[in-house]
Formats: structure tokens, C-alpha cells, sequence
């Protein structure tokens, strides 16, 4: 069945059987539909059947190292916040293979990887990844040297946005300028609406292939109340965000206090354990690992997730860079707030709050930025 | 086609309880291309039958007890280009270190029949506190991949890619949601060196340490966590003195923990 194909930038209604189908269509098409779904206690992604994988009346509650579900008193399919994981396994996995050297009558003779061939879509898609996907971008396509892994687990990738609706604790996205609603990136961009009427969506089109989605699924105009009720998500979401970054001269506020005392303090607290850079949807660092099979026969290089939290990390001859946790928590947070703009001409953070939630003993970014500021140390 | 040379493996048990070494018969896949690689010139279980040599290789299982054993120890590693101790009781002292925090004798009369009969140290000990070792390979008991990884790494003359950092790297990697944070679960991942691929969080289980401490542990700082969690002091001491004891950070913060 056609319906009226929208006009980029329009924006349609959808109800969940809309939605439904639309899951369906991406999967006719031979796409690997990738979201939200419950394991574990927590929202991860992986692979999606249908809309009933989707967190059916889940949420969550966020707080400095403490993640909990809750049961939400309505069927919403996007009413929490983000979960542990983001995007970036999708196109930075955790561990590749680069190339295989094998040895040869004639000299070794290398194998490399095939180029990456999936059709992925990804569904539920928050501001803050599509953001944290955008730096990531200019990091391993952005420069001179390309990530050919990179580059073609990204190219082709059908984007369903879903502009959020109710931030967690430790969500700062607002003050980050990163959020809650979906600025571009996307193919389609949903928001939900519960109450008002029906459970239904408000579908903003990003891209002629959203179109042509939207085209096979049955939609309907949205009319006036319809986006009023969409800006009314928005503008409580900005309302709510659990937490505030101060972006003020960041840069600066970083780079004068490279001997603030809180650096001490904090590296009391901190547990090297790496799972804030892990969390992180934009910290990209990766090592190289080679080894050999036991013949001798074969030698592997592999790439394999790496954090400015292990020794190893920035070990050169004769011993490691930073080998106290305060070097190491100053490093990734530097990076992060301030070195990341001279870099790439954005901040390195998204305000997600991962870092803040999935810290075991809870170290807030955003409280430890603004001690740097409340505090300067006469010099 | 003659066959070429395959450098000597010798494999040694000192205190342990066997599971280490036979790690090595567990390689089933892989098996036949170690006797390929290597000849397993010395590997019995349970002796103190000569010494002989020497080996390119040697892997210890097992930590120093007796004062034969510290004594038998010297001789294999006189005979050994390579020494590679394996396990926790090898690289760390054991669970049977645990005897370090107690009064020995007392221990004995609680244990034997006849302590009489008993002629052992009144510690457990690593193997590198007896002589140099080479490389240390952690975990109770090993794993596998790892140690294939290690023998590889000494037959072609590499350094071994066994990472030091904590298990929550391997967690994260794996895509296990973390423990600590989304139950509550007291987990001793983030000073436990990596290893085991993060099993036990991957059963919603937290770490228990089997691997030893991590490279530059913050252990206070997780006792603290685990004080908030509502752990007694006795449990946080509990949580760092188990298969690893006697090393270093853990065997510290355990001490500082009432019991
Ligand atoms: S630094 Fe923390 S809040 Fe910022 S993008 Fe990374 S994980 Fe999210
Ligand atoms: S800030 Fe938290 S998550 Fe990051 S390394 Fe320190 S303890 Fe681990
Ligand atoms: S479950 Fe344990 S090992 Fe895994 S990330 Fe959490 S603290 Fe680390």
C-alpha cells in the first residue's frame, strides 16, 4: 500500500502499529535491525524482531554509580534514558582483526580483513549518540588518514532517532548543547507522545531514504496539538536534566589548573578500572596486540579497545607516562573537557552521563569540573 | 624430512592442587600442535622424582611450603632457560596462604590427627620469592587461551600479550552489564587483573579476585565502595584474602579490614 510520500524536514504521525511495520519494512529490506531491549537489568542494543523487543514500559533511574530498571505506569517503548552501552561497538568494536600474516615458500604473504558488507539500522537513537557518532565520525573518517574498518561499518547506516523524553540523573546534554532533541544525523526522528490521545509518535523526516520508509508505512498529518505536545517532551527534558556542565572557558579553566589540588583528591576515589573511557560513546582508544600462533606458522595483529586508564596505555621505553591515577584521571578528563577542542573543534563529551552512572564508586565529570572552577589555588 | 628440533617443556607441581597443569591436558583442540612445537620432556603429577634437564621451558605450578620444596625449587631453576610460574599458589602463595595470617601451629593441632607428622614452613610463598621468574601467568586456576598464548610467546621468542590491566576491561569488551552498578553486587573487577574474560559478572556474578591485583590497584578505594554497599569489615577483608592472599595490595587491604 503507498501513503503520501512526506517532504524532507515534514514531519508525520505514527501510531505503534505504524512503528511496528515500519520495523518490519527495514527488515524486509535485509537490514540488521539493531535497539533497545531489556537483558541483564539494564537497556542494551541488539538485535530487534519487532517492537515487542523494544523496553516496553521500562525505565530507568540514573545516579553516580547506580543503574536501576523500573516499571513505568504506561506502555512507552522509549521512556528511559541511555543504557550502558552506546553505538560505538557498532562501528569501533571492541576487538578486531587487521590482517593475518601467513609464512609463505616465498616470504610471508598477508591477509588482510574483507571490508565490512551489513545493512544496519539502528532504532531509538538519542541526540547525544547521534552527537557522540558525529565525533567519532571526524576522529576515524574526519582526517587524513581514513579507518577503512570504520568507514565501511558506518557507511549506508539507516538512523531512527528518538528525541528523549525523560533524562536520567545524570544526564547534562542541555549544557552540553548536544540535546534532548535530534538536530540532524537521523532519517527519521521520533517523538513519543502517551497522553493527549493514542500512543503515537511524531516522526520528523531527515533524509529522502526516511521518506521513502515513511511512504510504505501508514501515517497520518500531524496536526497543531500534535507538535505542540512534541515540543512540550523537549522543553520538559531540557527541563530535567539530572545534571549541569559549566562550559565557560573550559578550555582554559582546564589548562590553568593542571596542579589544582582536587586532581589528588579525586585520584583517592578513583579505581584506574577503565570503565568510564569504555562507556564513553566518543573516547576511542584502541592498542594493538600481535601474536603467533604455536607452529610459528602465523602471526595475527589485532585491535583491541584500549583506555587512557591502563598503564600500558602510555607506556614508552623504560616505563609508563603517567603512573599515578592522578596523571591518568587528569589526562582522560583534559581530553575530554579541553585538548579535545584543539583537536577536533568540539568537546570530546555529549553530556550522555554514562561516565557519571557506570562508574562503580560513582565519579561525577561535571562535579569534578566544577571544582576545578569553585576552588582556583592561588598560584 | 627430518624432524626438526622441538625445545624441551618441563612442568612442575609444587603446593597446588593440580588444576593448573591440567590446563595444559585441557587444550584438547590444541594438544597435538603443542607436542608438535614442543617435547614435553618432564610431566608428572605429584613427584619429586630427579630433576634432569635441561629446559627451554619450564612451567611451576604450586607455591614453596616445605624447606625441601624451597630447596627443589633452586635445582629447577637451574636447569630451566625459561621459568614460567602458573597459577595463583605459583604467583601469589595460594589459598593455602592463607595460613600466613594464622598462628602455624595452632592451624596444625586444628587440621592433622598427627601434626607430628607435619614438617612445613609456617608460610606459603610465591615462586619469585624464591628465584627470578621469567613470567608470571595468573589466575585460579589459569586460562587456557592464555597460556597457549604464553607458550606461543616463548617459543617464537615474543613477549607474551597478556594484558595487566583490570577485569573490567574484558567485562566492558564483552558487553556485560556491570554488576556494581546495576544490582549492587560487590564486585572486585576494577583491581582484579584481567584474564578470565570477565566470567563470573558474565553469570551476574561479581569478580572474586581469582587473577590477583590488577596493575596499580586502588584497593582502599574499593573497600570503601564496598563499606557503602553495605559489606561488614570482616566481608571486605574476606573479598581480598582468598586465592590470592599473600599478594601484595590485596593482602594489605585485607589486613586493614577487622576480621
Ligand atoms: S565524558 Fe561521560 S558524559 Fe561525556 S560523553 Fe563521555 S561518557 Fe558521556
Ligand atoms: S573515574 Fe570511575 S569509572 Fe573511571 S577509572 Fe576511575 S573509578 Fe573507574
Ligand atoms: S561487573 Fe565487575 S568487572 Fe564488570 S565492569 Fe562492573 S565492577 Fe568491573
Amino acid at each position: 500500500m503507498v501513503h503520501p510520500r512526506p517532504d524532507i524536514n515534514a514531519s508525520v504521525l505514527l501510531l505503534r502499529d505504524g512503528l511496528a511495520s515500519l520495523l518490519q519494512h527495514l527488515r524486509d529490506d535485509g537490514y540488521l535491525v539493531v535497539g533497545p531491549t531489556v537483558r541483564d537489568g539494564a537497556i542494551v542494543h541488539d538485535q530487534l524482531r519487532g517492537i515487542e523487543d523494544l523496553p516496553v514500559g521500562v525505565g530507568d533511574e540514573q545516579a553516580p554509580g547506580r543503574y536501576r530498571l523500573r516499571r513505568r505506569a504506561d506502555q512507552a517503548l522509549f521512556g528511559y534514558a541511555v543504557g550502558p552501552q552506546s553505538h560505538k561497538r557498532e562501528f569501533f568494536p571492541p576487538s578486531i582483526r587487521l590482517f593475518q600474516l601467513r609464512r609463505g615458500a616465498g616470504g610471508p604473504v598477508l591477509t588482510p580483513e574483507p571490508p565490512i558488507d551489513r545493512k544496519l539500522a539502528l532504532i531509538g537513537v538519542r541526540s547525544c549518540e547521534l552527537q557522540a557518532i558525529a565525533v567519532q565520525d571526524r576522529v576515524f573518517v574526519g582526517g587524513h588518514h581514513v579507518d577503512a574498518d570504520y568507514a565501511s561499518r558506518r557507511r549506508g547506516v539507516f538512523v531512527v532517532a528518538v528525541n528523549c523524553g525523560e533524562p536520567s540523573g545524570t544526564c547534562f546534554c542541555a549544557s552540553m548543547g548536544t540535546g534532548p532533541r535530534a538536530s540532524g544525523g537521523f532519517d527519521l526522528a521520533l517523538t513519543e507522545l502517551l497522553s493527549g490521545g493514542p500512543h503515537r509518535f511524531v516522526v520528523e523526516v531527515g533524509s529522502a531514504a526516511g521518506a521513502d520508509l515513511l511512504a510504505r508505512v501508514e501515517h497520518a498529518p500531524a496536526s497543531e496539538a500534535d507538535h505542540a505536545a512534541a515540543s512540550a517532551v523537549t522543553a520538559a527534558a531540557t527541563a530535567n536534566m539530572g545534571r549541569h556542565m559549566d562550559t565557560r572557558d573550559i578550555k582554559s579553566l582546564f589548562y590553568a589548573n593542571q596542579e589544582h589540588p582536587r586532581w589528588a583528591q579525586v585520584a583517592e576515589r578513583c579505581l584506574g578500572c577503565t570503565n568510564c573511557t569504555l562507556v564513553c560513546p566518543t573516547c576511542f582508544c584502541s592498542t594493538t596486540v600481535d601474536t603467533t600462533d604455536l607452529a610459528g606458522a602465523t602471526a595475527t595483529r589485532e585491535r583491541r579497545w584500549d583506555s587512557c586508564f591502563t598503564l600500558d596505555h602510555s607506556y614508552v621505553h623504560g616505563g609508563s607516562v603517567r603512573p599515578s591515577l592522578r596523571a591518568r584521571y587528569r589526562q582522560w578528563l583534559t581530553h575530554k573537557l579541553a585538548s579535545w577542542i584543539d583537536q577536533y573543534g568540539t568537546s570530546g563529551c555529549v553530556g550522555c552521563g554514562r561516565c557519571i552512572t557506570w562508574c562503580p564508586v560513582g565519579i561525577d565529570i561535571t562535579e569534578e569540573a566544577a571544582a576545578l572552577r569553585a576552588d582556583v589555588p592561588v598560584a | 624430512m627430518p624432524r626438526k628440533r622441538r625445545p624441551k617443556l618441563a612442568v612442575w607441581k609444587f603446593a597446588s592442587c593440580d588444576g593448573c597443569q591440567l590446563t595444559l591436558l585441557d587444550c584438547e583442540d590444541e594438544l597435538l600442535a603443542i607436542a608438535d612445537a614442543l617435547q614435553i620432556a618432564y610431566f608428572r603429577e605429584a613427584t619429586s622424582a630427579d630433576v634432569g634437564g635441561p629446559y627451554e621451558v619450564s612451567l611451576v605450578e604450586g607455591s614453596i611450603t616445605t624447606a625441601d620444596d624451597a630447596e627443589r625449587i633452586r635445582r629447577v631453576r637451574a636447569v630451566s632457560r625459561s621459568l614460567v610460574t602458573i597459577g595463583a599458589c605459583a604467583t601469589a602463595g595460594g589459598i593455602q596462604a592463607l595460613r600466613n595470617f594464622r598462628d602455624h601451629a595452632e592451624m596444625l593441632r586444628v587440621v592433622y590427627a598427627r601434626p607430628d607428622y607435619i614438617d612445613s614452613l609456617t608460610t606459603s610463598t610465591a615462586i619469585a620469592e624464591h628465584v627470578p621468574v621469567d613470567f608470571e601467568l595468573r589466575g585460579c586456576p589459569i586460562d587456557k587461551r592464555q597460556l597457549l598464548e604464553v607458550l606461543s610467546a616463548y617459543l617464537h621468542g615474543r613477549r607474551p600479550a597478556i594484558a595487566s590491566h583490570s577485569t573490567c576491561v574484558e567485562c566492558k569488551m564483552r558487553g556485560t552489564v556491570c554488576v556494581m552498578v546495576a544490582h549492587g553486587t560487590p564486585c572486585m573487577g576494577p583491581v582484579t587483573h584481567a584474564g578470565c574474560g570477565a566470567l563470573c559478572p558474565s553469570y551476574i556474578r561479581g569478580c572474586y579476585g581469582c587473577y590477583g591485583p590488577a596493575e596499580a590497584p586502588n584497593t582502599a578505594a574499593l573497600a570503601r565502595g564496598f563499606v557503602q554497599m553495605g559489606v561488614s569489615e570482616g566481608g571486605v577483608r574476606r573479598y581480598f584474602h582468598t586465592f590470592n592472599a599473600n599478594a601484595g595490595p590485596f593482602r594489605q587491604e585485607g589486613l586493614s579490614h577487622g576480621d
